[in-house]
C-alpha cells in the first residue's frame, strides 16, 4: 500500500461515522439491540453469583467476578460486532462499491469502524454497568486505571479480529458472513472469561497464554479476588495485541488486494 | 497534464478470473471532453473494462491510465476527479437523499457541501425529496439520487454502467438530457456501458464494441452504420452479437 493511500483525512473519517450516526439514530431496534443482550447477560450472571456466593466461602469472597467477566466480555465481543456490523451494513445496504471507487481509503474505513465501535459499545455498556451497580453493587468503573488497562487491551483485541473478518468479508462476500457473528465465540473458552487458566489441560494453556484476553481476564481476577493490579500481564497483553493488530491490518490489506485480483468487490453477495 | 494526455488510457488490458478470461488484450484511449459508448452483449466484459478504470480490478496484465495516472496503482491521486453510477450499487437506504449526498460529498473533498447539494437537488428536481428515506423512493428518483452522487465532485472523468436501466422512457431521456448537458459543460469525459441503442446514439460520438472480452469495432456511430449498412446501431449491434459483421468481414 502506498503513502498516499495511508494519508488520513479526518473529513473522510467523519463523513463515515456520520453515515453509521445517521442510520443508527435512525432505527430504534438497532439501539435496542446494543443494550438488551448485554443487560440480560449481566443479569443472569449476577444473579447466579448471587446464589452461589450464599453457598460457598470462596464465591463470597469473589464478590463480582462473574459480573466483572461478563461486563469484560462483552467489551471484547460487543467490540468486534459493532465494528463488524457496521462494515455488514455496507454490504446490506449495496453500497461498498460506492465507497470501493470512491477516495476514501482503507486505513479511513478502518477508523471509521473503529470510532463506531466504541460509539455503539458506549450506547450499549453504560447502561448496563449502571444496573449492576443497581442490582448487584458492583461497580465495574470503581476500578478506575485497571479498567482502563482492561478497555484498552480488550477493545485492542475487538478491533484486530474486526479487521481481519472485513477483509474475509471482501475477499468471499457474504459467504463469510457467519464468520462475522461467530468468531469470538472461540475465543470463549480459550480466554478463560469465567475461570482460572489452569483449569484448562496443559497443552491448552499455551494457546490461551498466546491470546490478549486472557490477560485481562486473569488480571481482573487478580485484582476482585486477590485485590492486586497485575501491570505485567497488561504489559504483556498489549505487546501481543500490538502484533495481532498489526497482523489483521496486513491480512485486511492482503485480502483487499486479492479481492481485486478475484474481482469479489464487483460482486459482494453470496 | 498536458490537455492532450487522454482522460482514460488503455493498453493491452487483460483480465483473467479463474482461467476465464473476462478481457482479451484490448487497447483505446479517449480524448478530455469526449462521450463514448461501450457496447456489447451480455459477459462481453463492459462491466470488467469499467471496474477496472475505476480501480476496482486489477488487470491480470496490461495498462489503464485515468488522467495520466495508473490505476490501481495511484487510484487515491484522481479517485476524487472522476466519479462513476450504476445499477450494480445502492445508496443506504435508511438514510434519507440529503444524508447520503452529505456523506459522499465528504468523501469527495466538495468544499461547500450544503451549497453543492442545495444546487444539484435543484438542478435534478431533488429538492422535495431531500429529507425523504433513499428507500422510499421510486426507480426514477433513486436513479436521480444516484446520478446527483455521481455529480457531486464536478467529475473530470464520468463512468455510467446502464444509467437508465429500469427506467421510464420519459425519464430516461430526462437524465441522458443532464448528462449531456453537465459533460458539455464542464468539459468531462464520459465513459458509458449500456444496453440501450438509442441512449448510446443520442448521447455518444464513439462507440466501442466488444463481444467475448475483445473490441470488435470502434468507431463514430454514422461510420459504424455506414460500414454496416443498417439504419440504427441496434441492426448493427445485432450484426456483431450473431457474428454477421465476422461474416461480412471474411467475404470482403
Amino acid at each position: 500500500m502506498s503513502g498516499a493511500s495511508m494519508a488520513l483525512s479526518r473529513r473522510r473519517i467523519g463523513a463515515m461515522v456520520s453515515r453509521y450516526w445517521y442510520l443508527l439514530r435512525s432505527s430504534w431496534p438497532r439501539i435496542l439491540d446494543l443494550i438488551y443482550w448485554p443487560a440480560v447477560q449481566m443479569l443472569m450472571w449476577g444473579f447466579l453469583q448471587t446464589y452461589i456466593s450464599q453457598n460457598a466461602g470462596y464465591f463470597a469472597q469473589a464478590g463480582g467476578v462473574f459480573i466483572g467477566a461478563v461486563l469484560l466480555w462483552d467489551i471484547l465481543f460487543r467490540g468486534q460486532l459493532g465494528f463488524s456490523i457496521s462494515f455488514l451494513e455496507e454490504m446490506y445496504a449495496r453500497n461498498l462499491g460506492n465507497l470501493m471507487m470512491s477516495p476514501l481509503r482503507p486505513v479511513e474505513f478502518v477508523a471509521a469502524l473503529m470510532i463506531m465501535s466504541l460509539i455503539r459499545l458506549a450506547i450499549g455498556m453504560v447502561p448496563v454497568s449502571l444496573l449492576a451497580i443497581a442490582f448487584f453493587g458492583f461497580n465495574v468503573w470503581g476500578l478506575g486505571l485497571a479498567l482502563a488497562a482492561f478497555f484498552v487491551n480488550l477493545i485492542l483485541t475487538s478491533w484486530a479480529i474486526g479487521i481481519f473478518v472485513s477483509g474475509l468479508l471482501l475477499r468471499n462476500g457474504m459467504g463469510a458472513e457467519s464468520m462475522a457473528w461467530t468468531i469470538m465465540f472461540l475465543f470463549l473458552p480459550l480466554t478463560c472469561v469465567y475461570y482460572p487458566v489452569t483449569v484448562l489441560p496443559e497443552w491448552l494453556q499455551w494457546l490461551a497464554w498466546s491470546l490478549p484476553p486472557t490477560y485481562v481476564f486473569e488480571g481482573m481476577r487478580a485484582l476482585l479476588i486477590g485485590q492486586v493490579f497485575r501491570a505485567d500481564l497488561m504489559l504483556q497483553a498489549f505487546a501481543l495485541n500490538v502484533v495481532l493488530f498489526a497482523a489483521a491490518s496486513v491480512a485486511f490489506l492482503k485480502l483487499l488486494d486479492s479481492a481485486r485480483v478475484h474481482g469479489s468487490l464487483l460482486q459482494s453477495s453470496e | 497534464m498536458h490537455a492532450t494526455t487522454p482522460a482514460i488510457s488503455v493498453e493491452r488490458l487483460v483480465k483473467i478470473y479463474n482461467g476465464a478470461t473476462a478481457v482479451d488484450d484490448i487497447s483505446f484511449g479517449l480524448p478530455q471532453g469526449s462521450i463514448t459508448g461501450l457496447l456489447g452483449g451480455n459477459g462481453a466484459g463492459k462491466t470488467t473494462t469499467i471496474a477496472t478504470i475505476m480501480g476496482l480490478v486489477t488487470p491480470t496484465s496490461g495498462t489503464v491510465k485515468v488522467l495520466g495516472l495508473d490505476m490501481p496503482r495511484q487510484r487515491y491521486q484522481v479517485l476524487h476527479r472522476m466519479n462513476f453510477e450504476s445499477p450494480y450499487v445502492d445508496m443506504p437506504m435508511r438514510l434519507t437523499v440529503r444524508q447520503n449526498l452529505v456523506v459522499f460529498a465528504r468523501i469527495y473533498g466538495v468544499a461547500d457541501v450544503a451549497g453543492r447539494v442545495a444546487q444539484l437537488a435543484e438542478d435534478l428536481e431533488l429538492t422535495a425529496l431531500l429529507d425523504r428515506p433513499t428507500g422510499k423512493l421510486s426507480a426514477g428518483q433513486k436513479t436521480r439520487v444516484s446520478l446527483a452522487k455521481s455529480l457531486l465532485n464536478w467529475p473530470e472523468v464520468l463512468l455510467l454502467d446502464e444509467p437508465t436501466a429500469s427506467l421510464d422512457p420519459d425519464t430516461a431521456d430526462w437524465v441522458r438530457g443532464r448528462l449531456q448537458r453537465f459533460c458539455r459543460e464542464r468539459g468531462a469525459t464520459m465513459l458509458l456501458a449500456s444496453h440501450n441503442m438509442t441512449e448510446v446514439e443520442r448521447l455518444c460520438e464513439r462507440v466501442i464494441m466488444m463481444k467475448r472480452g475483445v473490441i470488435v469495432d470502434d468507431d463514430t456511430p454514422a461510420r459504424l452504420l455506414a460500414r454496416y449498412g443498417r439504419q440504427t446501431l441496434e441492426e448493427v449491434f445485432l450484426d456483431i452479437a450473431r457474428g454477421r459483421g465476422e461474416a461480412r468481414e471474411a467475404a470482403q
